[in-house]
């Protein structure tokens, strides 16, 4: 497609967006395991990616998923594999190795609310692996950072996790799937193919650090320093982030994903009203933007952190603002009967009122049915443990 | 006196002019180093062979993608001169459905111990197999969890002492083993299982002949291909090196009968292959009897 035509806009699901994304990047692997909200992905890859010329598993399990997805990616291909933050919890010894493996890979969260943020950014798993982050707030963005997904994958020869949502996969908007462009990549020369045997130069795909005998291998320490060191060149390069109102702001929001675009909107009103208050919004969450938090919090007198869970970005933010300002959770556990992540706090006149009690240092209004089931320390518990 | 079917005799009456030397080296075109790292009486280097050599003499190398998995045998993959994807412990049929879905023209096998296929990805194999995904499945089973020096896995026999199973496996306390080829011959997707052994010469030409078959299995698209190879194991075991084959022919062999599982589409389990083996011996010994009646006129 040329940059000059203007792609049709067509009302679609976002989940079919982020699927033809994906086979407009040149995905032509997908394997993955039924669960909800995340289902329509897999649905929609195993009804799109066969006229491409791809194939998509129905995996009997999420192990198998993002096993085959480590095989196909291990031949070149561009291969995708996804599931809820639950799922993904089955994926973690894989993603690990993968990542040791050196092999690209995109990986669909679409999360039920924001309570897989460790998952995604700690890596989740086991070792030092880590996992580059991108975060739509909507379906437009999806499609562009989906591609983005790939071309990064491929650029660092490391996962990418597309962390989304009940929203992002569910609701409806008119996109354009515009193919998006790149600066070219090298060649895939490490993909197996399986012509190399007998030659004394045959090729491995090993998240192990030992080459073929005759090589010189980096051995399982050396593959570790290896894979450490390559996370803070993908730190340095990979951040990204939008930032509204920041100058003059004395309160600052941070927000990331689908909820971000409530608080932007939100904050929006209050600006209207006169009200100095900004926000940022971590694009990707690895690499955290601490930069830009931390010169938003030099200006601001306060930041706060909306997120649907307990406060987990709240550590990247504490991070970043390192102190220039006090830091507050302004988010709160917030989900449906489903547990889908679509709960009372995600509203706009709930979200308005908190970012306000923020801002006017005062106490935040309760979290809608966070009263409801609460814990009480039994008095065992209240006693100090020798 | 000369034996024309055997070739010349060697004049022994006089020492050899020259010391004995290597003139080739001993091993498989597709091995990089005649060296293993595996432990002296380990029957898994006599598969590896078995296998390399079966993928050399059908011209597959330039077209193999090997999968391993997490074990001893894991060394190999260092060794082991074929495209090679290291996978982690019980996923190798999981990648190996990656590669070849997006390989489909590669010969694909796995490389997997008891414990890394029957213990940890035991649905893996029976899924793919299921599938009938074109790959071949080798499964090397000692009936221990060798790396880790001992420990009893899902395919050890009754009455077999590991480090965790000291009294011997105790079928109320520790349940039963798992014939692994029985349970992949059963499903439709599979087109070849076999489980052969390297515990004697003769074990390992047959051995060496189901590779085969496997591998011709996968050229032909047929569906799922599978192998399982007896190994000797004395240092996991905990026998003297010397007496590994023996004690694999006496406990694990007795068990996991060898023999060609499904042939065609025609599935022979491990019981009516016992059956047969006992029949054959009974056969035998009525014709040693029979002859050494005549013998006696």
């Amino acid at each position: 497609m040329s940059a000059s035509a203007r792609p049709e806009r067509r009302l679609m699901e976002g989940s079919e967006a982020l699927v033809r994304a994906s086979i407009a990047a040149g995905c032509r692997f997908f394997a993955g395991y039924p669960m909800t909200p995340f289902t329509e992905i897999l649905e929609h890859f195993a009804a799109l990616l066969p006229d491409a010329g791809g194939t998509c598993i129905n995996a009997e399990s999420e192990l198998e998923a993002v096993g085959m997805a480590w095989g196909a990616a291990a031949t070149g291909a561009r291969a995708a594999t996804g599931s809820t933050g639950q799922g993904l919890s089955l994926m973690q010894e894989s993603l690990s190795e993968i990542t040791l493996a050196e092999l690209p890979l995109v990986v669909f969260n679409m999360a039920r609310g924001q309570q897989d943020y460790f998952q995604a950014t700690r890596g989740g798993s086991h070792g030092d692996a880590r996992n580059l982050v991108l975060a739509p707030q909507d379906i437009a963005e999806g499609v562009e950072l989906t591609q983005t997904a790939f071309h990064l994958a491929d650029k660092w020869r490391n996962p990418v996790v597309l962390y989304g949502d009940y929203l992002l996969a569910h609701t409806q908007e008119a996109v354009a799937l515009e193919a998006r462009e790149f600066p070219p990549l090298p060649a895939k020369n490490w993909a197996v193919d399986g012509s190399t045997g007998g030659s004394g130069g045959s090729r491995i795909v090993t998240p192990l650090g030992f080459d073929k005998i005759g090589r010189t291998s980096r051995g399982q320490e050396g593959n570790f320093q290896y894979a450490a060191s390559k996370i803070p060149e993908m730190e340095a390069r990979e951040v990204r982030v939008e930032t509204g109102w920041l100058d003059d702001a004395e309160t600052v929001v941070v927000a990331f994903g689908t909820p971000a675009k409530f608080v932007k909107f939100a904050i929006d009103e209050l600006r209207a009203d006169g009200e100095r208050i900004g926000w940022v919004r971590p694009v990707s969450l690895w690499p955290f933007p601490y930069e830009t938090v931390g010169e938003a919090a030099a200006v601001a007198r306060r930041v706060g952190s909306f997120e649907l869970c307990t406060g987990q970005m709240i550590d990247d933010v504490r991070i970043g603002v390192a102190g220039r300002a006090p830091v507050r959770f302004i988010g709160g556990v917030s989900t449906d009967s489903s547990g889908f992540g679509v709960g009372r706090l995600l509203e706009v006149d709930a979200i308005r009122a908190r970012i306000l009690a923020l801002h006017r240092d005062e106490e935040l209004p309760p979290v809608p049915g966070a009263d409801e089931h609460r814990f009480v320390p039994a008095p065992h518990q209240l006693e100090v443990t020798p | 006196m000369t034996k024309d079917h055997l070739g010349p005799i060697l004049d022994a009456s006089a020492p050899p002019a020259e010391g004995a030397r290597v003139v080739e080296p001993q091993k498989p075109a597709l091995l990089l180093s005649e060296q293993h790292h595996m432990c002296p009486g380990c029957g898994e280097p006599l598969a590896l062979r078995g296998y390399l050599e079966a993928i050399e003499d059908l011209g597959l190398a330039e077209r193999t993608i090997a999968v391993a998995g997490i074990g001893c045998y894991t060394s190999f993959s260092a060794s082991t001169d074929l495209d090679l994807v290291q996978a982690l412990h019980g996923r190798a049929p999981s990648v190996a459905t990656g590669i070849k879905r997006m390989r489909p023209d590669a010969i694909v096998y796995t490389l997997q111990g008891d414990g890394d296929m029957v213990n940890e990805g035991l649905q893996e194999v029976l899924h793919t197999a299921a599938r009938g995904e074109r790959v071949t499945c080798i499964l090397l089973n000692n009936g221990v969890f060798g790396e880790t020096g001992g420990h009893m896995t899902a395919t050890s026999v009754l009455g077999q002492r590991t480090k965790t199973s000291l009294d011997g496996r105790d079928a109320e306390y520790h349940g039963h083993p798992i014939l692994i080829g029985d349970l992949v011959a059963r499903l439709d997707g599979a087109a070849y299982v076999a489980r052969g052994s390297v515990h004697s010469a003769g074990a390992v030409a047959r051995t060496n002949r189901m590779f085969r078959r496997a591998f011709e299995t996968q050229t032909r698209g047929d569906g799922f291909s599978f192998v399982e190879v007896l190994t000797m194991c004395p240092t996991g075991w905990f026998v003297p090196t010397a007496e590994g084959q023996t004690y694999m022919d006496e406990t694990i062999g007795e068990v996991h009968i060898v023999g060609e599982l499904k042939v065609d589409g025609v599935v022979r389990t491990t019981a009516e292959l016992h059956e047969e083996n006992v029949r054959r011996a009974a056969e035998t010994r009525a014709a040693k009897e029979r002859a050494l009646a005549a013998k006696r006129g």
